[in-house]
């Protein structure tokens, strides 16, 4: 324990604050001086009114620099208040700034304590606890990295599509991942967005445009996370893209492939409700503007059995391509978002609602294609089972939302879009009657109450407060059984066509992409946020930010907002001409180590890894938290500043053992 | 060990939130005895039961006071590898005899002074009862010095 000490003759300051009487009506400053002077590594010590002030650190400049200090030690408030100050201090005079140690002797004794005795006493404690500290501290420096200054943004909804413009638009080149063969995501699906219903496409299809033909945009499309190594700053991703069989820079959209194409199968887009060709454009305004070739659903390249598009006949630009091939796209990035969206709660989950067993209830998303001026229907909302019109129709909110036995959540967007599906319903069937089984009504968002006020108003929309039990169709109607919680009574109500508002799941295929990236999923599967309050769009590994219903059920509002924020975080990176990370972290002694592994499960930065049968900490990747200190069973893993050493000997001065 | 004295508590606080709540009570001027001392720890998920078991030595109970689980700690999961540390020590305490109350461990996030402070007073007053610890630490050949141990 005392071989650091022999090592070279440490020679600490300290220096005790009156904070006026906030300190100084409880603690003698005085005695604490005297006590800690008797200390032998102490070679100067004294008190003063404001250590915090100009003057006060003067004092402790010229203290360094007279009496060669190696050390300080700032008995005052809590080092959350003052520690950078007092850091900034010692470093003007040469000193390294984690040879600076603060002793809580406010917020932590003076302020909580009225007998000054004892309060003096524990002063002493923490001020020698302190000093002990600070003689072993390493001077260190922050670990310095260079980075990309490159961004990648996963997912092409709302949510990835603005972070991507706010990152582009600051100059800084970005490669957006998407899925699917089109960027848009849900909200493109969408015919009208609350609570000021504006049309859905208005808003997005510019945005979208404006990414395609962003010079610092890269979009990649029908394409796929595989692999994500490294850390902030220096992420090296590689990216499978599925082939297209078409090739968008020469495809005019002239339609002949899609006229001429035998194979029809259901549109995703159209959430089912509506055929699409096996060479299709999911819609009119797809980014890329190019069809693609559905090669599940293709009859095959061969010219004998199809290949009819291919033709130079019919894609006079030859842009139709069976010979296209996935690609391996690889990338160096400094920063990674994460915005890949939601998808409906499957309906099969929720039998006893029949919607995949009854052509009459549908899903609010398919209610959303019926409703829009480019859907099916063109706007006219016809039943799927006779395409007749509905005049009576049901609204069930929390389907598969707020229930132990699917998702124990609230989807949070659901009580308000099935109020703006009422509206835009009743617009469109003046004489519709409409009804709604909810939970509770949850409108949370600004000028959201206002809306369903006016839907209430303007639809005479029936709300019933209560659980529905059960669903079918027969005989061309829908009926539905439940309870009324309010009346407490039973239900039932025909109506010629109902509505699940089915709870918001996170796409599937995050948790292996949260795995490949090592980054947390919450108990319902959404990403986590490091912190709520502290961190809200951080993942807990640093440098990788989320965005979107990703992360919790959430609004086109929200999402936005929370993409800016990424970007700005993303941005906060980028701009650095290096990072800094903290040097305290976790070192291994590596005569000590057995090579059994057990750091490496337990850290959650995936920072240390087997190198030659020891374990190796990448500095970069260390968040300092020691957890793999407390589990090594060889004792051969410390961290820095706060070693077990100083962990022992700090408890021994607090004890008033030395 | 008189009736008077105060029961000495050691604390681990992390530094993100149970340190911010022992100030948070500092700054609400709350009272609270001067006989707890404490370190700051980055994480309760650094703590070694080894460092809880001497602090033992030194004091009559150890107070451990990590972010609010499961979603607070800001290192993802040191706060359930410390329950389950605690969880396997205070087994540990109860065969050798010295009560597993006296190690306590608390969530207490960085707004809640009022918790911190009730905390210690009701650790305080558990203690009192409990009366003075001394576990001999100088036994040579016992290297946790807590073999053995009975408190009466
Ligand atoms: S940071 Fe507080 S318990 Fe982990």
């Amino acid at each position: 324990m005392e071989s650091s000490l022999t090592k070279k003759k440490e020679k600490i300051g300290v220096f005790v604050c009156h904070c006026g009487r906030n300190i100084a009506a409880t603690v003698d400053a005085k005695r604490v001086v005297e006590e800690i002077l008797k200390h032998t590594a102490v070679v100067h010590a004294e008190d003063y009114d404001y250590v915090c002030s100009d003057p006060g650190q003067e004092l402790i400049e010229t203290a360094i620099k007279e009496k060669r200090l190696t050390g300080v030690v700032v008995a005052a408030c809590s080092p959350s208040l003052h520690e950078t100050t007092f850091r900034e201090t010692v470093k003007r005079a040469n000193l390294n700034i984690y040879k600076c140690e603060i002793a809580n002797i406010r917020e932590q004794d003076s302020w909580v304590h009225e007998d000054k005795e004892k309060a003096t006493e524990k002063a002493i404690k923490l001020t020698k606890s302190a000093v002990e500290k600070v003689i072993r501290n390493e001077a260190l420096s922050p670990v310095k990295v260079g980075l990309y200054k490159k961004a990648l943004v996963i997912g092409g909804g709302i949510a990835g599509i603005r972070a991507a413009l706010d990152i582009a638009d600051a100059g800084f080149p970005v490669v957006l991942v998407e899925k699917k063969p089109t960027i848009g995501g849900r909200m493109a699906q969408l015919a009208e967005t609350f609570p000021t219903l504006d049309c859905a496409s208005c808003i997005l299809t510019p945005l979208m445009s404006a990414v395609a033909h962003h010079p610092n945009i890269k979009l990649l499309t029908l394409s796929e996370i595989m692999d994500v190594e490294g850390y902030v700053g220096n992420f090296h991703v590689r990216i499978k893209k599925h082939p297209r069989y078409v090739e968008p820079d020469k495809c005019n959209l002239c339609n002949e492939c899609v006229d001429i194409c035998p194979v029809a199968v259901p549109s995703e887009f159209d959430e089912g409700l509506s055929l699409r060709k096996a060479i299709y454009i999911p819609f009119p305004q797809a980014v890329p503007s190019s069809y693609l070739i559905d090669i599940d659903a293709c009859l095959g390249t061969s010219p004998l059995i199809c290949g009819k598009c291919a033709e130079p006949e019919v894609c006079g630009p030859e842009a139709v391509n069976f010979d296209d091939q996935e690609e391996i796209i690889e990338e160096d990035v400094g920063v990674i978002i994460v915005a890949t969206g939601y998808e409906l709660y499957n309906p099969t989950n929720l039998g006893e609602y029949g919607a995949d067993v009854y052509p009459d209830i549908i899903t609010s998303l398919q209610f959303e294609r019926l409703l829009s001026p480019s859907g099916p229907t063109e706007g006219i909302p016809k039943r799927p089972s006779d395409e007749k019109i509905p005049k009576k129709i049901a609204f069930i909110h929390c389907a598969g939302s707020r229930d132990e036995r699917h998702q124990p959540y609230c989807s949070h967007i659901c009580c308000t879009y099935s109020a703006k599906h009422a509206l835009i319903f009743k617009e469109l069937v003046p004489d519709a009657e409409i009804h709604s089984f909810y939970i509770d009504i949850r409108a949370v968002g600004k000028n959201y109450e206002d809306f369903i006020r006016r839907v209430q108003e303007e639809t005479g929309i029936h709300y019933t407060r209560g659980k529905v039990s059960r669903i079918y169709e027969q005989n061309g109607k829908v009926k539905i059984f439940g309870v009324d919680t309010l009346l407490d009574k039973r239900i039932e109500l025909e109506v010629d066509m109902a509505v699940l508002a089915l709870a918001m799941v996170p796409s599937p295929a995050i948790q292996d992409l949260a795995s490949k990236m090592r980054i947390q999923i919450d108990g319902n599967n959404f990403l986590q946020e490091l912190h709520p309050k502290l961190h809200p769009v951080e993942s807990a590994t640093s440098g990788i930010f989320l965005a979107g219903a990703a992360q919790s059920p959430k609004d086109i509002q929200d999402t936005v907002a929370q993409a800016s924020a990424s970007a700005s975080k993303a941005l906060g990176i980028l701009t650095q001409e290096k990072i800094s990370h903290i040097p305290t972290v976790a070192t291994v002694d590596e005569d000590h180590c057995s090579g059994c592994n057990l750091c490496i499960s337990i850290c959650p930065y995936g920072a240390i890894k087997l190198v030659d049968e020891i374990a190796h900490v990448e500095e970069v990747l260390c968040e300092g938290c020691g957890a793999c200190v407390s589990t090594c069973p060889s004792g051969a893993i410390d961290l820095r500043n706060h070693t077990d050493e100083q962990v022992g000997v700090m408890l021994k001065a607090l004890a008033g053992e030395i | 060990m008189e009736d008077e004295i105060e029961p000495r508590i050691i604390a681990f606080l992390c530094q993100w939130c149970g340190y911010q709540g022992a100030d948070m009570a500092g700054t609400s001027r709350l009272k609270y005895p001067p006989s707890i001392v404490s370190i700051q720890v980055p994480c309760s998920g650094r703590i070694k039961m080894a460092h809880v078991l001497e602090a033992l030595t030194k004091s009559e109970g150890v107070l451990i006071a990590g972010c609010h689980v499961p979603n607070d700690c800001h290192y993802v999961s040191g706060n359930f590898k410390c329950l389950k540390r605690v969880t396997l020590l205070k087994k540990l305490l109860e065969q050798m005899g010295v009560d597993p109350a006296r190690v306590r461990l608390e969530w207490i996030s960085a707004t809640e002074g009022k918790k911190f402070a009730r905390v210690v007073r009701g650790f305080t007053h558990e203690l009192e009862e409990l009366g003075p610890l001394n576990l001999d630490h100088t036994n040579p050949n016992d290297s946790n010095g807590l073999l053995g141990v009975n408190e009466k």
